[in-house]
């Protein structure tokens, strides 16, 4: 799952696809990003956590979707004809399905703008556990979804306690 | 030569012919007499000595040589295989074992030289050989090992095959006057190979092919047929009429790789003696072909007996075992063909879903689709079939596992299995040979009360382990048990309690069951001294977590005193399965087949509570009912006056009814992994992509229960 985290060292480019949650800008690096697909009808599993919306398939594999929106503690998703399902390659190479409220732009950033968010400052935010920097760009900042939190199997409230 | 590409296949060869050699020799323990065993054993050893030689694995062919004398000997009926001697050769099988081992991690078979049990070998054939005429054989052995380069003469004379003593037959006699009429030469050539050839049969065939070129073959010994057959030992002989000179029927022999020599001389028609020249082959070469095989030893010493000697020795056929004729596969390429096979089946569900829906009902088309469909079905058994063996591979080392531990434990012990041929899943079988064999040691080491124990008990004083293997629905069970002291469940609390798994307080709510269950908790032993048996670290929570990874389930029946059964329960891992597809609230679920027993039709008013729970009396039976959409969170589309669908199954042996909405039919479905974040959810056992692309979660209806 390390491998999931942005080195942000070196000064190279990186993209990133913005998506929106919320009124909230979120960047994600491309090379994590397996798949983008429209929603589409979800097949629910009974007693998993709320935030499991349930499976789908992705060429014929099972992958689970999960909402991120439920698991920063914000409300249910509405399904609009812009939401979409970012599929990630988690680091044991299994798929997971993000469902996200917008899809908007690729944006290649410099490292060298990507500033990191350190755990202290994480505290202050509500679901700033779930971004592991910010990048600056010409229209303003964005924040880097920090990918390991956004897919462990932990929901917000454990988070919290566990930042604590 | 290069072998290391031979090098899985030796290895797999040898593990196999271990394998026999365990089972014959605990086979020859009851009964010395077997002669069937003793071939079993002598072939297998001769075998292995051949592979460790081409290989180039010098200390295991002299192991394995030493053996096969000894049987070579036990065949003969110069000796008998004594009890003593019992222990001697499975010594020697463990240090065989040794190198197999050795040679599985680093390619090189180690330093051992096993010199102790290369004498004890050779004590199993001084010690009977010394009343008999074999004497000098004995003598011999010792000698051909120090030896290596095992004189030349030896060799020559080995009385197995040589063209001086071909009979000719008068036809034969007749064809060889006419040659020698018309001035040709006849030369009798007897051709050795060397013992590690695997090829001799290749071999032989080269030879002829090489002097038919110059010549005419007229006769051979043994026939040429018997010859291809691989039906000889390591030499064979033939008259050749040729107009060549000798030094050039030499050297056409001498070509054929893995020929150790060959001798060569004029034959003389009228039988006179032709002791003129008996060229002996430069023995030089690999020293792994020279250990002589085991009837020359008694005829280099004694010239005299050499035809006779030999011929006992040598030209009884090795008689071949029946062998099934098989392909070794990796199993990774089996995957990626169950894969296919998977996808085939999701295609053609698609396929029929796909004319139903576009309305193309030509019976044509019906037709067609009705044989795809009945083709992949048989290739996806095949497949599966491919994919099982019979668990029998894991439990063969077990018995003498158990003779082992006899001694060691000093405890007298039985063991009997039943179902060895239950097919499981390859995998499956790979991973639960080592939990298995914890039990059984557990068994071994706990369960099985001393002597003195069994005697005050009024036990029969062999203490009995069985091991029975059977397959129930879609799994396999597999119980390991004994008739020993069962399980303390009050020293197991108290254990639990020392050891903080448990605090006095918990301990006291907990039940006998429980209290027994606490046995697999990690690092829990209640072997009051550590013995080499148990105590290795691996405990019975090792057990516990192995099987579970292979999704099973282990549980324990024991009764104190009376003794204790482990029974471990594993899915068939089938990854295609035959399913009903039910529809509840409004949401499609597969329930594998293999656990329905029937659908019943049940009208509301027939449903009566008994402590507070539905049940239905199903034909005589009183069948608790569990209503599906409650468990599974969602909504029922029927309302509560309408006749219920009811699908019968069972957990042990009872009968449980699960309620559905709607039936949709039978499907062949593909088990897909719903991985790791659904694995909260104990109900779904996997999910399947129905022809239309969607999802069916498959209800595993033992955990709904």
């Amino acid at each position: 799952m390390n491998e999931l985290r942005d080195n942000s060292e070196t000064g190279e480019l990186i993209q990133y696809i913005i998506i929106k949650i919320d009124d909230e800008q979120y960047g994600i690096n491309i090379k994590y990003i397996d798949n983008i697909v429209r929603m589409q009808q979800i097949t629910r599993v009974p007693k998993v956590d709320d935030y499991l919306k349930g499976v789908i398939n992705i060429r014929g594999e099972i992958v689970p979707v999960m909402s991120v929106r439920m698991k920063m503690g914000l409300s249910e998703d509405e399904i609009t004809g812009k939401t979409r399902i970012i599929i990630l390659k988690s680091g044991e190479g299994d798929l997971v399905g993000i469902i996200v409220d917008q899809v908007n732009q690729v944006l290649t950033l410099d490292s060298k703008n990507v500033e990191k968010v350190r755990y202290d400052d994480k505290k202050d935010k509500t679901n700033g556990s779930f971004v592991n920097g910010v990048g600056h760009y010409d229209g303003g900042l964005v924040s880097i979804l920090d990918l390991d939190a956004v897919i462990s199997e932990k929901d917000s409230k454990e988070k919290a306690s566990n930042a604590g | 030569m290069d072998v290391s590409q031979y090098l899985s296949v030796f290895l797999d060869e040898a593990k196999e012919h271990l394998q026999s050699l365990n089972d014959n020799i605990m086979v020859l323990e009851q009964d010395p007499e077997n002669e069937d065993c003793i071939n079993e054993i002598f072939r297998s050893a001769h075998s292995m000595k051949g592979m460790a030689g081409t290989m180039g694995y010098t200390r295991m062919q002299n192991l394995t040589h030493d053996m096969e004398d000894v049987f070579s000997d036990v065949r003969g009926g110069k000796i008998k295989i004594k009890s003593a001697d019992i222990d001697v050769l499975l010594q020697c099988l463990d240090a065989i074992q040794g190198y197999v081992d050795n040679i599985t991690e680093n390619q090189d078979e180690g330093t051992e030289e096993h010199q102790n049990i290369i004498k004890a070998l050779a004590d199993i054939r001084n010690g009977t050989s010394g009343g008999g005429d074999a004497a000098p054989a004995a003598e011999a052995a010792p000698a051909a090992e120090a030896s290596a380069g095992g004189d030349a003469p030896a060799a020559g004379a080995d009385g197995s095959s040589d063209y001086r003593a071909i009979k000719l037959d008068p036809s034969v006699k007749s064809t060889l006057e006419e040659a020698v009429a018309q001035g040709k030469k006849i030369y009798g050539v007897t051709v050795h190979i060397q013992e590690s050839c695997i090829l001799k049969a290749a071999r032989g065939f080269l030879v002829f092919k090489g002097l038919e070129e110059i010549g005419e073959i007229a006769v051979s010994d043994p026939t040429t047929q018997d010859i291809e057959d691989e039906k000889f030992d390591f030499t064979f002989s033939l008259i050749v009429i040729t107009d060549e000179s000798k030094e050039k029927v030499e050297e056409i022999v001498k070509a054929v790789s893995e020929v150790e020599g060959c001798e060569c001389g004029e034959f003389d028609l009228n039988g006179a003696k032709n002791a003129e020249e008996k060229e002996e082959a430069p023995v030089a070469a690999a020293p792994a072909a020279e250990a002589p095989k085991p009837a020359a030893a008694p005829a280099a010493q004694t010239p005299a007996a050499a035809p006779a000697a030999g011929g006992a020795g040598g030209k009884k056929p090795v008689g071949k075992p029946v062998v099934n004729r098989t392909v070794r596969v990796d199993i990774e390429k089996l995957d990626v063909l169950m894969n296919l096979v998977s996808e085939l089946i999701i295609a053609k569900n698609s396929l029929i879903s796909a004319a139903n829906t576009s309305g193309v009902s030509n019976g044509n088309v019906n037709e067609q689709i009705e044989y795809l469909e009945s083709v992949t079905t048989n290739l996806h058994e095949s497949v599966m079939k491919v994919r099982m063996v019979p668990i029998e591979s894991v439990l063969q080392k077990f018995p003498r596992m158990i003779r082992d531990l006899n001694k060691t434990l000093n405890k007298k012990m039985e063991l009997t299995m039943t179902g060895e041929d239950t097919e499981m899943d390859r995998t499956v079988v790979d991973e639960i040979g080592d939990p298995l064999m914890h039990l059984i040691r557990n068994s071994a080491d706990h369960g099985i009360e001393s002597a003195e124990l069994r005697a005050q008990r009024g036990k029969p004083e062999v203490g009995q382990i069985f091991l029975h293997a059977f397959q129930d629905g879609n799994s396999v069970v597999i119980e390991v048990g004994d008739d020993g002291n069962g399980i303390d469940a009050e020293a197991v609390k108290n254990k639990a309690i020392e050891k903080g798994v448990v605090t006095p307080e918990q301990a006291a709510l907990l039940t006998e069951k429980q209290c027994v269950e606490l046995l697999f908790h990690p690092g829990f032993s209640t072997a009051k001294q550590v013995s080499e048996i148990s105590g290795r670290g691996v405990g019975l929570d090792v057990v516990k977590s192995k099987v579970e990874s292979l999704s099973g389930e282990v549980t324990v029946r024991t009764k104190l005193g009376e003794g204790s059964t482990w029974v471990i329960r594993l899915p068939l891992t089938l990854a295609i399965i035959q399913a009903l597809m039910v529809i509840i609230g409004e949401e499609k679920y597969a329930i594998p087949l293999d656990s329905i027993q029937s659908i019943e039709d049940v009208t509301p008013s027939d449903i009566k509570l008994v402590e507070n729970k539905e049940v239905i009396n199903l034909r005589g039976s009183v069948t608790p009912i569990i209503r599906l959409n409650e468990v599974l969170d969602t909504e029922s589309t029927k309302s509560t006056d309408e006749d219920m669908v009811v699908v019968i199954t069972r957990k042990g042996d009872q009968s449980y009814g699960l309620v559905i909405d709607e039936l949709m039919g039978q499907q062949e479905i593909v088990i897909k992994p719903l991985g790791k974040y659904t694995a909260k959810c104990k109900l779904i056992s996997g999910a399947t992509i129905l022809g239309d692309g969607e999802i069916a979660l498959i209800l595993d209806t033992n955990s709904v229960i």
